[in-house]
């Protein structure tokens, strides 16, 4: 029992100390070594950036088109991975012809498309979005059908015994059985979107938070590098923590909800 | 008590809706399955011939893979026979290896493992048969609770199946399987993976609920003094092809109490069964 608390309790001690710690000692090490602060700042200029850059407008302005651009490729990624996950884990005989192209294409460092996407799609939006959606795609709709073929065969077995329906077999049991799946998908896919939407700003167009880290490393103004790649990362563990939120909602009952809940180790 | 429709359990005519008495409960033919494998053909069940009576009890017995299941799922239109006939209520059960849905609804399956959906709680997973039925919410809530009262589940009604022990978890499956009020209840060892206290327990609970609901049932188990003490008749079946062996009437009067099994006619059969079992070989 208090044995479970202190479990519970480990990380909100833990992770602080350790960051402290880090701060600590990149401060003790950029003094010792009396290192260059264009080549990596103390922990105070960096901190001085971050807070400059959270008062001016225009990151923001860069912020919301960057989020705008992840959760666009996000939800492209989410319907198009369904539908695609749903219909290749009911039809066999389409996956497997599909088999070979979905695993190169898979494999397929999607990253090099960028110059494509900007010839197709232009500077805009467009471009992040659509690179955003395909890196979040994969992981979604593998997820899913894995998912669709994962429907346990007693389960099945109960819903003839009931002479389901098709349509209630879907939604009383497949939908409900893939949940955990897609989510598990979502959990990687949310990081791989906003891989996607940075990656694509760097490589083209003069929007968003990519786009200022490609600015502040040409003004060589590295304190505000490190604050951007703070931000960002603040960014990204907030929509994962979305997705997580989601997911304990959703599916309440699954283990990798319940489970965390209710450790008894 | 439960508020379920109660019958008057003495009697043992048919209620007034069902089809004229001497049409059987399960009337099966000549019933036979052969699996084809890489290893060649398996009769696994073969010229089985067999009447159950409305509000029979009656067990099935044997080695393992004799056929036991096999049988019950051919019965509960999960598996499609390859020769015979099964009529229920004198309704064709399989046409070709297609089943007659109206058929199918007279049926209940308990599941050797409990089967419960774990995204839905107790409550929900015992109403699910009605929900797919069109019961509305208000109406199918009321009456599962209600049988989740009948299985001695109250109290547990919002847990989800991952909160429950096994015996509970096979208690909320038989109150699904009874949530249809199903004319013929087949089970499959639902009983098997329990310890011997717990399963004393359920045979007693569930004899209660049979008569309760004046239920006919097919129970597949291992355990023989289990389908002695639960059973009208006892099925014995023999493997390799599954064929029916001989059938013991067990006609003791019913509700039975633990003593029955220190009695020497109950020992009798049981003894007789173990023996004629154990000598095949
Ligand atoms: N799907 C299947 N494919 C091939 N052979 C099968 C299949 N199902 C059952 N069999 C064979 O049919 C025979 C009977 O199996 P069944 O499951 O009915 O036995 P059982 O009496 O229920 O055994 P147990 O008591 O161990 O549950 C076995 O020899 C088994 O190998
Ligand atoms: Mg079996």
């Amino acid at each position: 029992m208090s044995r479970n608390r202190a479990i519970k309790l480990l990380p909100w001690i833990v992770t602080p100390s350790l960051i402290v710690l880090i701060v600590v000692a990149w401060q003790v090490i950029v003094t010792a070594f009396n290192v260059n602060p264009f080549i990596f700042p103390p922990p105070g200029e960096v901190w001085e950036a971050f807070v400059s850059l959270l008062t001016n407008e225009r990151a923001w302005a860069a912020t919301l088109t960057t989020v705008t651009e992840i959760i666009t490729g996000f939800l492209i990624a989410m319907v198009v991975g369904v539908v695609v996950g749903v219909v290749l884990g009911k039809l066999q005989w389409l996956e497997v012809s599909l088999r070979p192209l979905i695993v190169i294409s898979q494999v397929a460092p999607k990253v090099a498309f960028v110059p494509l996407f900007v010839i197709w799609f232009g500077f805009g939006l467009t471009s992040k979005v659509v690179l955003s959606a395909l890196l979040a795609f994969f992981p979604i709709m593998l997820n899913v059908l894995l998912g669709v073929r994962s429907v346990e065969q007693g389960h099945r077995e109960v819903m003839t015994s009931l002479n389901a329906t098709r349509r209630q077999r879907f939604t009383q049991l497949e939908m409900r059985s893939l949940l955990p799946y897609l989510f598990a998908g979502m959990e990687v896919a949310i990081v791989l979107a906003t891989i996607g939407a940075i990656v694509g700003e760097y490589l083209g167009g003069n929007n968003g938070l990519g786009n200022m880290v490609v600015a502040a490393m040409n003004s060589l103004d590295a304190a505000m590098t490190f604050a951007l790649i703070l931000w960002l990362s603040i960014i990204g563990l907030v929509l994962y923590l979305i997705v997580n939120e989601l997911k304990r909602f959703f599916i309440p009952w699954h283990e990798s909800v319940y489970g965390l809940r209710n450790t008894s180790a | 008590m439960p508020t379920m429709t109660t019958h008057d359990t003495s009697a043992r005519v048919a209620p007034s809706n069902a089809p004229a008495p001497e049409v059987p409960r399960l009337h099966i033919t000549d019933l036979g399955r052969d699996f084809t494998t890489r290893a060649g053909v398996t009769h696994a069940v073969s010229g089985i011939d067999l009447d159950i009576r409305v509000g029979e009890f009656v067990a099935l017995i044997g080695r393992s893979g004799c056929g036991k299941t096999t049988l019950l799922r051919m019965i509960g239109g999960l598996l499609s026979p390859t020769t015979g006939t099964i009529e229920v209520d004198g309704r064709s059960l399989w046409r070709g290896a297609q089943v007659d849905p109206t058929a199918v609804t007279k049926l209940g399956f308990v599941f050797q493992e409990s089967n419960l959906f774990p995204w839905f709680s107790v409550l929900d997973n015992i109403a699910l048969p009605m929900k797919l039925r069109g019961v509305g919410k208000a109406e199918r809530r009321a009456r599962a609770a209600d049988l989740a009262a009948l299985v001695g589940l109250t109290g547990f009604e919002k847990s989800y199946p991952r909160e429950l022990s096994g015996g509970m978890r096979q208690r909320a499956a038989i109150a699904r399987a009874l949530s249809t009020e199903p004319e013929l209840l087949l089970m499959d060892e639902p009983f098997g993976a329990l310890d011997a206290l717990t399963r004393e327990r359920m045979n007693l609970e569930l004899q209660r609920i049979v008569l309760e609901t004046n239920s006919t049932v097919v129970f597949v188990t291992h355990d023989i003094p289990e389908a002695v003490f639960l059973a009208d008749r006892v099925v014995h079946m023999t493997p390799r092809p599954g064929r029916i062996r001989q059938i013991l009437p067990a006609e003791f009067e019913k509700p039975r109490s633990v003593d029955l099994q220190t009695t020497v006619e109950f020992n009798e059969i049981v003894r007789k069964l173990r023996h004629d079992i154990d000598e095949e070989e």
